[in-house]
């Protein structure tokens, strides 16, 4: 069963093209140690860089070809682990997942860390507060009773119900990215929402009271204003504002 | 140095250290320390799904499974361990679905399945629908429910703890010491019991579907404390990682239909595995794509990769069961893989071997005797239930029958073991190797010997291999060790010194790839993930065994590879050539 070559996109031809031009690329970090100095500072780098390639690429050859004090969390380097969530042009994002080429090289790519969390060295900030939301919200199935002896049976539109809120992989690149975050740290915060949303939607869940009483505290959903900043900062493409409005709407309706 | 006591530590945070640490938490006073955080771990990144013989879309049974997985593993299985596996697979995935993992459905409500390499209907007849999956994170959302049940049933986590080595006194496991990477302070952890769980060792390939952290730091910890480590030359190279880039497309989008092809757009895996095509195992599908390529059937400009083309397949289909990987071409690669092929080539994926555990969990210290108190599950240990090619998605089945087996084991020892004495001064080892790193004034840079590392083991340990490429890469690594001894690093700081991090990191890859091109050596035949152009077939007269490779420290402190062979265990399978 042999067919045809599947007809070349031009996007194909340029994927496949092994030799593309190197570009002068400035990054602009903004670097802090308070080992070494008590106050951040901006420092530039300049890297010769295929724009194909990600900022991560960018970030481990200054770290590894001329400045090894350079501190950044990282993984996988493909948008899975949620390690390097941080502020590239002012916009939070994953260094693992953002092109050279989509973020403007001809003038210098800004880079510092997400904010509302304390930054401890460079572009690593303290992430036990934001666990410490998440945590809060129950984010476990709660059921009653006796265990089935095969699976809970889910029918594939109550499945769906969930779907978007699954995929969060826990980044805080919205929560960081959340106005009422910033200027009142007790706010659960848009990830920690997801995350209840993810088991207040699931059909074989029987904790959605509890959860909902939780998020009607004072610090809660309510206090949401509906920026939409932490739509456009997830890098799963959830869209966490609508699950924040679902949320909002079973406290008031009491379904779900 | 601050020193802690814990009846059970788990060393790792990925599937298999987190399924231990839901059990041994219910059971005993447990610490999790790990050098991420625990969501930060490579199971994430798994995609196509978990096997087991549910039997909810066809018919099934778990020893069909048990046969494939043996086959697979070209016979080098312990058919014993496969056994519980598989039998076991059934239960473990409807723990997952209680814990409240949300799979994929059937119209029926029932976890769905679908096809993936290697499992097959009645001992290789035609591909079966096996795997449980959560669309094409799978390994994302076992993570995650995992994750839930630890917060549920409040495991202590100790997160950005680096273990760097393991106290054994007397014989018997004391604990293990940790760098904190907040401070820069050295932990000793005293414990009854230790599992290892700190994943695999892709890193010390060029192109890999691994995260930067897999490092193989159990398993040159191990190494280092006088352990064997097993089989560590069949390394899984995955056939379709994205090209160049190495980033893992999951073999479900050909359990969904998709197509490899070459240049030509030819089905080129109907002419390597006439029946199960494109789902043949690993192993097989990664050296017919470098066989094309060497025929001059590669794509592109300098025909160095081929196409995993999903064109035929409805968008709906991909958008349902594929979302991540097609975004990933799209983000990656700049395609649309609705109309264009993907272009990929193998990439360095999984470690067969490791540290040598029975089916408990407990960790071997020869071919008979175990470390009493000394566990290790999921990718850093070796059962062996994956030989010398491990099926698709037996990974994550692995990680949640293992993990949970070392968890429950591990808690059951602390519960009437007593504590071991600490060595005197248990943290010097640490803190001098530390020191010595942070202090250097030498003149070679981790990053380049990195490279050089991963460059060599590309070109001279990879799909094909011969007795001329592996003395290259032995030669090589051993040349790098040399210069390992002058590197130096420019962090002196202690707070999160990352710099030190992967200096670390990297004498642990170059001790590990000695071990992996020193054992590839001496098996002088064709097995599985090894494949030998000078040896091409199997040998089970000579080769049936597995490798022991022992870490020996001359008296000027030079370290030298020594190996032993181990037996394999056949139950019900003799031995056959092996088709697809």
């Amino acid at each position: 069963m042999s067919t045809p070559t599947v007809e070349h996109s031009a996007a194909l031809d340029a994927a496949e093209s092994g030799s593309t031009e190197l570009i002068n690329v400035t990054f602009r970090i903004r670097r802090f140690n308070p080992e070494e100095h008590p106050e951040p500072v901006w420092v530039d780098y300049q890297l010769l860089m295929d724009p194909k390639e990600r900022v991560l690429d960018a970030l481990n050859k200054i770290k590894w070809e001329q400045d090894g004090t350079l501190t950044y969390r990282r993984s996988c380097a493909h948008g899975i682990c949620g390690s390097d969530a941080m502020r590239i042009n002012g916009r939070n994002r994953l260094a693992c997942k953002t092109l050279v080429k989509d973020v403007n090289p001809e003038k210098p790519i800004t880079i510092e860390a997400i904010k509302g969390l304390a930054v401890l060295k460079d572009l690593i900030v303290d992430m036990d507060p934001f666990f410490q939301a998440y945590k809060d919200v129950m984010p476990f199935l709660i059921t009653k009773g006796n265990e089935p002896t095969r699976e809970r049976l889910q029918s594939q539109e109550d499945r769906e119900r969930f779907d978007d809120t699954t995929k969060c992989i826990l980044c805080a690149a919205c929560t960081s990215s959340c106005p009422v975050f910033w200027n009142d740290g007790q706010y659960f915060g848009p990830a920690a929402i997801v995350n209840a949303h993810r088991f207040i939607f699931d059909s074989r869940d029987e904790g959605a009271e509890q959860r909902l009483e939780i998020l009607n505290d004072r610090e809660g959903v309510w206090r949401c204003r509906t920026t939409f900043n932490c739509s456009e900062a997830c890098p799963r493409g959830i869209e966490v504002t609508k699950a924040i409005q679902e949320v909002k709407r079973a406290l008031v309706t009491r379904r779900f | 140095m601050q020193i802690h006591q814990y009846d059970t530590v788990i060393v790792g945070a990925g599937g298999a250290g987190m399924r231990a640490a839901i059990e041994s938490t219910q059971r005993s006073r447990t610490a999790v320390l790990t050098k991420l955080y625990p969501t930060r771990s490579h199971t994430g990144a798994a995609q196509g799904g978990m096997c087991a013989a549910l039997a909810n879309v066809e018919e099934d049974n778990w020893e069909w499974h048990t046969f494939d997985t043996v086959k697979g593993g070209d016979y080098l299985v312990d058919q014993d361990a496969a056994e519980i596996m598989c039998k076991e697979a059934i239960d473990a995935v409807l723990d997952l679905e209680k814990m409240g993992l949300p799979f994929s459905r059937t119209d029926q409500g029932r976890i769905d399945q679908r096809r993936f390499g290697g499992h097959s209907r009645n001992h290789g007849e035609a591909p079966v629908r096996r795997s449980c999956y959560a669309a094409d994170r799978t390994g994302h959302m076992i993570l995650q429910t995992l994750f839930q049940n630890c917060v549920k049933h409040g495991v202590e986590f100790f997160n950005e703890f680096y273990v760097l080595d393991l106290l054994i006194n007397d014989g018997k496991t004391a604990g293990v010491v940790a760098y904190e990477l907040a401070t820069g302070e050295i932990h000793v952890f005293q414990a009854k019991a230790v599992v290892f769980a700190s994943g695999g060792t892709g890193k010390m390939f060029k192109v890999t579907s691994n995260a930067h952290t897999l490092t193989g730091d159990g398993q040159a910890v191990a190494l280092r404390r006088g352990l064997p480590l097993e089989d560590m030359e069949f390394f899984q190279f995955h056939p379709t990682g994205i090209w160049r880039m190495g980033i893992l497309l999951t073999e479900g989008a050909r359990g969904e239909g998709g197509i490899l092809r070459n240049k030509d757009g030819e089905r080129f895996m109907e002419r390597y595995a006439p029946v199960m095509k494109d789902l043949a195992s690993r192993d097989v599908c990664s050296r017919a794509i470098y066989s094309e390529i060497r025929a001059g059937r590669g794509c592109g400009p300098e025909g160095d990769h081929v196409y995993l083309d999903l064109t035929h397949l409805p968008p709906e289909q991909l958008d349902a069961k594929l979302p991540d990987i097609t975004e990933f071409a799209r983000t990656y690669l700049g395609i649309e893989p609705y109309t264009d092929p993907i272009p990929i080539q193998p990439t360095a994926h999984y470690a067969m071997g490791g540290i040598p555990t029975n089916v408990e969990g407990e960790v071997l210290k020869n071919n008979t005797d175990i470390v009493p108190g000394l566990y290790a599950a999921g990718e850093v240990a070796c059962v062996s239930v994956h030989g010398a090619n491990r099926l698709g998605t037996n990974s994550l089945l692995d990680i949640n029958v293992f993990g949970r087996r070392a968890g429950i084991a591990a808690a059951a020892y602390a519960d009437t073991a007593e504590f071991v004495e600490l060595p005197a001064d248990p943290g010097a080892k640490v803190q001098a190797m530390v020191d010595l790193l942070r202090e250097s004034t030498g003149t070679e840079s981790v990053a380049q010997i990195r490279k050089e590392l991963q460059e060599s083991m590309d070109t001279n340990a990879s799909v094909y291999r011969t007795g001329k490429t592996l003395e290259q890469a032995v030669a090589d690594v051993q040349a790098l060790k040399e210069r390992y001894q002058n590197v130096a690093i420019q962090d002196k700081g202690m707070r999160y010194n990352t710099d030190l991090l992967e200096a670390i990191e990297l004498g642990n890859l170059l001790d590990l790839a000695e071990v992996l091109v020193v054992s590839a050596l001496a098996r002088e035949e064709s097995r599985g993930g090894h494949y030998r152009e000078d040896f091409p077939t199997r040998d089970d007269v000579k080769f049936m065994q597995h490798t022991m490779a022992y870490q020996e420290v001359a008296a000027d402190g030079s370290t030298s590879i020594r190996l032993d062979y181990k037996p394999v265990v056949q139950t019900r399978y003799q031995p056959m050539e092996r088709k697809y």
